[in-house]
């Protein structure tokens, strides 16, 4: 399945300043019994986002009116826990197109460039201003230059660039998926299992 | 040139090919699949119109989302039904070998891997679950994937994957009475937080490692995700070797001896240089406990909970959310806290050491009032042979019921939920908010610790009885 394609974005941010997101929270077990892809958006942070009886809490910033926009920013840490892709799923069903954070758990974070879900690992202090400038004004719009590799707030900074391995900024660049460049070696797959049979 | 490492002996023998300025083309010997994360990846292969590529390497469990009573009957909720019979119905299409439900070989993925003789040490191993880390204790290198990453298994046998940074974490002399395996893994975890290892693949060494069983070095294998590395894995031995032995899926005469002789060439060598090495004391380690919402959040059972200056100031407003959500108050004591449920089982405490060390703890003495316990073996073969040693009678007699085996309330992906606002102390490996169900309080411990919580109902020192 190809992915989405990723180049630029501008946009407003959804901070959620807690450190150690675990993916039980992004998505809660219960929701992963679906054989789809779709549909967990809806559940994203459910056990944060409604009460008991579904109804939304008020001092969650996904229900908060305040702040908006295709871009996560999140406390250290985001994404630790199960394997489950359906966290990136949840993700990306909601809308984002982006994580920023000062720190990403491993699985999750390969989970997320395999559904075009940029991960954006940042600087402590960036992060601080980040949220910072986002609390003082939720209105604050920033750029993310996958080309560049390099984020910035907008108007007029401050800015940082961000790694990402060459090979998976190729794949979000031009929207390619992994499994077709591994169906594409397959000969070369072939000879190796004959070599090491 | 330096000697190389346990984990760069089995990764150079698996790379197919290196991908330029990118990761590695890593081929997988076993894939392991369950019910919950592979449907969007068998859907994947049928959009693409392909197979899988080497359905001998592929096995399959249900294990996530099964009732732990009545397995019997046809699953009550209805979803999870259907998933367990879409994983029957892809496996039978795609040729995929199952230990589905009421398989006398059924049994969580974790558990069933090693008990069969499937893994072994060299291999690489993969499967849509963040444990599969567990397999690292026979020496090899096993780790945890997404559902995109386990189409790419099931359509290429290859993985594409970054070579991690190597670790080692020794645990040095001998542990004190009351003290396993499951305390060492937490008291690691608490030294060095969830992400201490993210980026790193870990070797577990030191005299106090290779003196463990094979269960208790899988439990420790077990959590490595949880300190967040890719994988653990302890260099196969003896100990080992006799573990496999004899197992179903185990190699039989002269292939025998010939296996055998390639497992002892992987341990790393003398002169091999890790990107980090770690070491402590084994006497330091007491029976641990978790008194927050991640695995890091651990304490030995005789100390109380860091006050609120004690945690670093950026952490502050992460670990306040934490005592609201277990009501506990900063620098408390855990000891003589009141416990509602107990829960044996899990991929991490589910295997028949486990159940025995429960039991001869709590034999001759009665569950408390006040607890609700569930013990859960992790595989029909764990059910049997617990069984056969009178360990189902000694629960009974106790006023304790063995369920039938699944992930449980580990996960609570199925009616097995901890009810909110209780406490319960679980031998799993996560004490996340409403891991174990919405609301519900998780201390993660030991078998000998669930036990002692067992049998009085409240947190106490497994040691007191000892």
């Amino acid at each position: 399945m190809p992915i989405d394609k990723f180049v630029k974005l501008e946009s407003t941010c959804v901070p959620l300043p807690i450190e150690n997101v675990d993916t039980d929270q992004i998505i809660p077990a219960r929701f992963l019994k679906a054989t789809t892809r779709e549909g967990f958006g809806d559940n994203l942070f459910a056990d944060w986002r409604y009460d008991k009886d579904g109804n939304p809490k008020k001092d969650f910033v996904l229900n908060d009116p305040t702040y908006s926009g295709k871009v996560l920013v999140a406390g250290q840490n985001i994404g630790s826990g199960s394997s489950r892709e359906h966290a990136a799923w949840a993700i990306t069903g909601y809308g984002f197109k982006a994580v920023v954070s000062s720190f990403f758990a491993d699985i999750f974070k390969n989970n997320s460039l395999n559904n075009g879900l940029l991960p954006v690992q940042v600087s402590k202090e960036f992060l601080e201003q980040l949220f910072q400038a986002i609390e003082k004004d939720p209105a604050t719009k920033i750029e993310i230059d996958l080309e560049n590799q390099k984020i910035s707030l907008l108007p007029e900074g401050p800015s940082e660039s961000f790694e990402i391995n060459p090979y998976k900024k190729k794949c979000l660049l031009n929207g390619f998926d992994d499994i077709d460049y591994l169906l594409n070696i397959s000969e070369e797959i072939t000879k190796w299992e004959e070599a090491h049979s | 040139m330096a000697g190389k490492t346990l984990f760069e002996k089995i990764w150079d023998k698996h790379v197919v090919t290196k991908v330029d300025g990118g990761p590695s083309v890593l081929y997988i010997d076993r894939h392991f699949v369950h019910e919950v994360t592979s449907p969007q990846a068998f859907a994947g292969l049928k959009d693409r119109g392909i197979k899988v590529r080497r359905p001998e390497k592929t096995i399959a469990t249900a294990d996530h989302n099964i009732p732990t009573m009545g397995q019997d009957q046809p699953i009550r909720d209805e979803l999870s039904r259907f998933q367990v019979n879409k994983l029957a119905q892809n496996c039978e299409e795609f040729g995929v070998n199952l230990y589905g439900l009421n398989h006398k070989w059924n049994g969580i993925v974790h558990v069933i891997g090693p008990e069969l003789g499937i893994t072994k040490p060299g291999m690489t191993i993969v499967c849509g679950d963040s444990h599969t880390s567990t397999h690292g204790a026979f020496g090899s290198i096993a780790f945890g994937i997404g559902t995109s990453e386990v189409e790419m298994v099931l359509a290429t046998q290859t993985l594409l994957q970054n070579k991690p940074k190597t670790m080692r974490i020794n645990i040095e002399g001998e542990l004190d009475k009351g003290v396993v395996s499951k305390d060492i893994v937490l008291y690691i975890i608490s030294q060095i937080g969830t992400g201490g290892a993210t980026g790193y693949f870990v070797e577990f060494a030191g005299s106090a490692i290779r003196s463990l069983s094979m269960e208790a070095r899988m439990t420790i294998c077990n959590m490595s995700i949880e300190m967040g590395a890719r994988g653990g894995m302890i260099a196969p031995d003896e100990t080992t070797f006799e573990y496999i032995k004899g197992r179903e899926f185990a190699p039989q005469g002269a292939e025998w001896e010939k296996a055998v002789e390639e497992w002892r060439q992987l341990p790393t060598d003398d002169d091999a240089v890790f990107d980090k090495e770690l070491t402590y004391k084994a006497s330091d380690i007491e029976p641990m406990i978790t008194y927050g919402t991640n695995p890091g959040m651990g304490i030995g059972i005789s100390k109380s909970i860091p006050k609120l200056e004690e945690v670093e100031k950026s952490t502050q407003p992460t670990f306040k959310k934490s005592m609201e959500y277990m009501d506990f108050q900063a620098g408390d004591p855990l000891i003589g806290k009141k416990v509602d449920y107990v829960f044996v089982g899990s991929c991490t405490n589910g295997r028949i050491e486990d159940l025995r060390a429960f039991a001869e703890f709590i034999k001759g003495k009665k569950k408390a009032d006040n607890i609700t316990a569930w013990i859960v073996p992790g595989s029909h073969k764990v059910e049997e042979q617990a069984e056969k040693e009178g360990i189902r009678q000694i629960l009974e007699e106790a006023g304790f019921e063995m369920r039938q085996p699944g992930c449980s309330a580990c996960l609570a992906m199925n009616d097995d939920k901890i009810p909110e606002g209780n406490y319960a102390v679980s031998t799993s490996n996560r004490n996340f908010e409403g891991r174990q169900g919405p609301g519900a309080r998780t201390m993660l411990a030991s078998p000998l610790t669930a036990a002692a919580a067992a049998v009085t109902g409240k947190i106490t020192d497994p040691r007191d009885f000892l």
